[in-house]
């Protein structure tokens, strides 16, 4: 059952069931277990998850830059099925259909060439431009992120910008193509509040502007609170929950969600004791059955430990999905 | 007063009762040389990592030291550990001037004072098992060895929810939040007065991070703990402090009582960084106010004249650029609400025309 | 407060680990396998000798050369044939195992222990000891090693002590300048600041803290050290400035067969042989010891949840 917030359109993104297991010397990995999820064109989608839960591994599989890993399930973008496509079909969708911004620029753009000559290279890898005219666009990006002097710095190294200038510069590099999907691996993660709070604006522009969808993969609650228009929380390699941010926040229905919920501090609310959520992220290899969040789910009945619940709508709601049998109905 | 060398320093000296300063710095500079060019030529250049702080520690608080990258605090750390030497100031640990101490007259203040780092996979050594680590402080002081060294870690690593027969077990072994709990044991194992915390759960996941933060929080009433805690997480000093110093390029611009800094930020970079953290309640965050400073915080080297934040402050004036504010107490603040602006915000002021609430 | 006990992926300590790596890699096994056997013959270097009755400096002039004085080839009575003056050839290279093998393996510890000793100093002090310790190491690595060699053994006469300080001499600066680099990295390890916050005496840090994780680079040094050493040994006692003859050694040998190697290709053959089995061997366990202790592979085999998100 895959969520779309435009019912009747096809979604710009549909990914089904997609399952990615890694060979260990320990056994096998399993990152990604059963995943499904859509997003419209135009719209944000926003994965929340912990370390082990699957959220970048499943994106970056999408785009194929997991290796050694095998691979199951469905991506269709643009009703072609990427995890089908040879290299060099994926090569043509990288940047112009699909561009990726991540955590850490310092480790994504090469540090030995200016940033400008990046861009430019990117650019003309993929559409038949001038070196000049290249460049006047890259130019051009740089302005629209927000960048003072473009002109001056698109000939800078890496090591010239401060991070937030990076994240800025690596954010113009996937707008180059005008993509129609921007993914965005915990781009802020690595900044200051305060220049984190300057790329989320730049982010929503992005999208208002250009009509760019973005995935935002993130830990950060808050962060998802101000830009998604649809959740999806990850745990263990699936989606335990999924919904519109306010459904999220304010009606959470899986127990994890709701765990969470009462585990983060807020600033906007008084102090006080925190509810952690007991016990650890379950390991990924040797997986026992049932719903992974099971051992540590102050909520779980025998069922729970034996089958894996389904992502099923919840009763009453049309957006609003839950992988959990205490509310499939069927406990 | 003056440290004389000669004079033995006695740790034992004063006890500071609950409330009372524990350790007080008193306009602490710390600025790094920077060495540029080759074997002859000198660059004058320094970083100024914390300029003119004057701060107070008092006993079974936790007082809380923010700021974003390039503020100083994990340099201030350092110094209240005196894992650097100050360039000027001084520092007074429960009576003692602890300023110019050598290596020989800290050690019985290393007793005193335990850090717990940031990163669970680097604090420690991948080499040595656990319960060796753990055991380091007994060792290094000479406090209890073979058998009854081996008791006392068992019950260290009990009381931080550790498994006692993973004693022999490498630190590979464990997760992050774990690897912190040999972290925090390490660090209490001298029952210390101050603990100093460096970003202890930012490397951490989020439903962890609960877990570490009730830990200290228990230990800090169990053992009669004093904080330091650092961090740039705004969310997480809420919950934990008592006090909340803000600190921007080196100095301290705003210092509080918890509640009161959160609902009555004084200074306009209080304001927008309170305003920056993002709130995981969508309607909330569609209403408050939200300040978006532009440009990136200058750097260390280079510090701007007068107040350090009059380039990017709305309400600048050029009294901010040629005279730095002093910390004082706003009108009508509590004694303890010190900031350092010459033109603090009053609680409904905006600060800026930018919009209120960010997507249509 | 039991949220935390329980779970525990893998208990296997970093040199297990290592350990378990180098087990199933299939060079390391040969390589492993031929030093088995290089040692043995060094071991057993007697033995042999007893075997086919002929002692390491019993000169055979009637039967262990040919008519016109020539050595003569691999037959049943010498089984690798004879050098110039009719002596059992498997007998000689067994017993110039020993040498090489002594030297080879002595001078690198010697050389290892005095680099990393230094190299740790050096790194971890930092300032004035740094600079001046790395200057002398500088110093040591552009001294010319057989100008140096020859002028030593010209002064005090040539013997395997000489040998083996002289290439040690040469080898602890590479060991120092490699250990040292390490240990500065190390030095800024949160590990290490936290030592220091607890209190630790510079020497605790330095042989607790930081030589533990220098052991491993250190470890992979050593076994590459000692083909060089071996190899530098050959040298010098191919230049008559190691042992003395009519101790064998593959040197020496290689030495006296230069004259003949037209008329007898085995004299050449043969300790030529046995110098580059024993050098590859150790180079190509060197390498395998190097891909079992690297620190990436380590958190790759872990699979921890943590590394897959």
């Amino acid at each position: 059952m895959t969520p779309s917030a435009q019912i009747g359109v096809a979604p710009l993104l549909d990914v089904r069931d997609l399952r990615v297991a890694f060979r260990t010397p320990d056994g096998v990995l399993e990152a990604v277990s059963g995943l499904s999820f859509s997003v419209a064109r135009g719209q944000v989608l926003g994965i929340v998850g912990e370390s082990g839960s699957g959220k970048s591994v499943a994106t970056q599989t999408m785009v194929g830059l997991t290796r050694g890993a095998r691979i199951t399930g469905e991506a269709l973008f643009e009703g072609q099925n990427l995890l089908a496509m040879s290299p060099d079909q994926l090569q043509a969708v990288r940047g112009r259909g699909i561009a990726m911004v991540f955590q850490n620029p310092l480790s994504s753009l090469h540090p030995l060439y200016r940033i400008g000559w990046q861009i430019v290279e990117m650019i003309q890898a993929h559409e038949p431009v001038t070196k000049a005219q290249a460049r006047a666009r890259a130019i051009e990006l740089l302005g629209l992120v927000g960048i003072p002097h473009p002109a001056r710095r698109v000939d800078d190294y890496p090591h010239q910008f401060s991070g937030g200038m990076l994240q800025r510069a690596m954010i113009a590099m996937a707008l180059a193509l005008n993509p129609r999907l921007l993914v965005a691996d915990e781009p802020t993660t690595a900044l200051d509040v305060t220049v984190q709070a300057q790329i989320i604006r730049l982010l929503g522009r992005v999208q208002q502007e250009f009509g760019t969808a973005i995935i935002l993969i993130t830990h950060d609650l808050g962060v998802i609170a101000e830009m998604a228009d649809e959740v999806i929380v990850m745990y263990a390699g699936r989606a335990m929950e999924v919904a519109p941010p306010r459904a999220l926040f304010h009606e959470p229905s899986h127990p994890y969600t709701r765990g969470l919920l009462h585990a983060i501090p807020r600033a906007d609310l008084a102090g006080g004791r925190l509810t952690p959520i007991p016990g650890q992220p379950p390991s990924l290899i040797a997986r026992a059955p049932g719903c992974p969040f099971q051992p540590r789910c102050a909520e779980s009945v025998d069922r729970c430990a034996h089958d894996t619940p389904p992502l099923d709508v919840l009763p009453g709601a049309v957006h609003h999905l839950s992988s959990c049998w205490l509310t499939a109905g069927n406990a | 007063m003056l440290a004389h060398r000669g004079e033995r320093l006695s740790s034992a000296h004063h006890s500071a009762r609950p409330g009372e300063p524990l350790v007080s710095l008193e306009r602490v500079v710390k600025e790094f040389p920077v060495k540029r060019g080759g074997l002859f030529s000198r660059s004058r250049e320094k970083v100024h990592a914390v300029s003119d702080v004057s701060l107070e520690i008092r006993r079974g608080e936790t007082l809380a030291l923010v700021g974003e990258t390039g503020c100083g605090k994990s340099t201030l750390a350092g110094c209240v550990m005196r894992l650097h030497d100050l360039t000027s100031g001084k520092i007074v640990f429960d009576g003692t001037d602890i300023t110019a101490a050598s290596h020989a007259e800290l050690q019985p203040f290393r007793r005193r004072m335990q850090m717990v780092f940031q990163n669970p996979y680097g604090s420690l050594n991948p080499r040595r098992r656990v319960g060796s680590i753990i055991g380091d402080p007994f060792d290094i002081h000479g406090l209890a060895r073979g058998a009854e060294r081996v008791t006392r870690v068992h019950k260290l690593m009990a009381l931080v929810g550790l498994n006692p027969e993973h004693y022999n077990r490498f630190p590979g072994d464990f997760s992050g939040g774990q690897r912190q709990r040999i972290g925090i044991a390490r660090a209490i194992a001298l029952h210390p007065d101050l603990i100093v915390c460096d970003e202890p759960v930012s490397a951490l996941d989020v439903s962890i991070r609960a877990q570490i933060l009730n830990l200290l929080d228990d230990l800090q009433r169990e053992l009669g703990l004093t904080y330091l805690f650092i961090s740039h997480d705004l969310s997480v000093v809420r919950h934990v402090s008592n006090r909340v110093a803000v600190m921007y390029l080196g100095r301290v611009v705003e210092v509080a009582p918890v509640d009161d800094l959160y609902e009555h930020p004084r200074h306009p970079y209080t304001r927008a960084l309170l305003s920056a953290i993002p709130v995981p309640d969508p309607d909330r965050e569609a209403a408050r106010e939200h300040v978006v400073l532009s440009g990136d915080p200058p750097s260390p080297l280079d510090p701007p004249s007068g107040c350090r934040f009059h380039p990017r402050c709305p309400r600048a004036e050029a009294v901010c650029a040629s005279e730095a504010p002093r910390l004082a107490r706003a009108p009508g603040d509590a004694a303890e609400h010190l900031t350092a602006c010459h033109f603090p915000l009053a609680d409904h002021e905006l600060l800026a025309t930018t919009t209120v609430g960010q997507r249509a | 407060m039991n949220s935390a006990t329980n779970t525990m992926v893998r208990s296997r300590g970093p040199w297990a680990l290592a350990f378990a790596r180098l087990r199933h890699d299939r060079a390391a096994l040969a390589a492993g396998v031929t030093l088995v056997g290089v040692l043995l013959l060094a071991v057993l270097a007697p033995v042999i000798a007893r075997l086919v009755g002929h002692g390491p400096g019993d000169q055979f002039l009637d039967v262990g050369l040919s008519s016109s004085g020539i050595p003569i080839g691999p037959n049943r009575t010498f089984l690798l044939g004879t050098d110039s003056l009719g002596r059992d050839l498997l007998v000689r290279i067994a017993y110039g195992t020993r040498v090489s093998l002594l030297v080879g393996v002595l001078a690198s510890a010697l050389a290892v222990l005095v680099g990393t000793l230094v190299g740790i100093v050096a790194g971890w002090y930092g300032g004035l000891v740094d600079r001046a310790l790395s200057r002398l190491m500088d110093v040591v690595l552009s001294l010319p090693f057989l100008v140096f060699a020859l002028a030593l053994v010209a002064v005090v006469g040539p013997s395997l002590t000489i040998s083996v300080t002289v290439i040690a001499f040469f080898t602890w600066a590479s060991v120092g300048r490699v250990v040292r680099a390490q240990a500065l990295s190390i030095r800024e390890l949160e590990y290490v600041q936290a030592a220091r916050t607890l209190g630790a005496s510079h020497a605790r840090i330095m042989f607790i803290e930081i030589l533990p994780n220098v052991t491993a680079s250190v470890i992979v040094y050593t076994t590459l050290l000692i083909p060089g050493a071996i190899a530098g040994e050959a040298t010098l006692s191919f230049l008559g400035l190691s042992v003395v003859p009519p101790t064998p050694s593959w040197g020496n040998m290689l030495a006296d067969a230069m004259a003949y190697y037209r008329v007898a290709w085995w004299f050449v053959f043969f300790p030529g042989a046995a110098l580059l089995i024993t050098t590859v061997a150790f180079n190509v366990l060197g390498d395998s010891v190097r891909d079992a202790l690297d620190p990436r592979r380590e958190t790759a085999s872990r699979g921890s949840p943590e590394d897959a998100a």
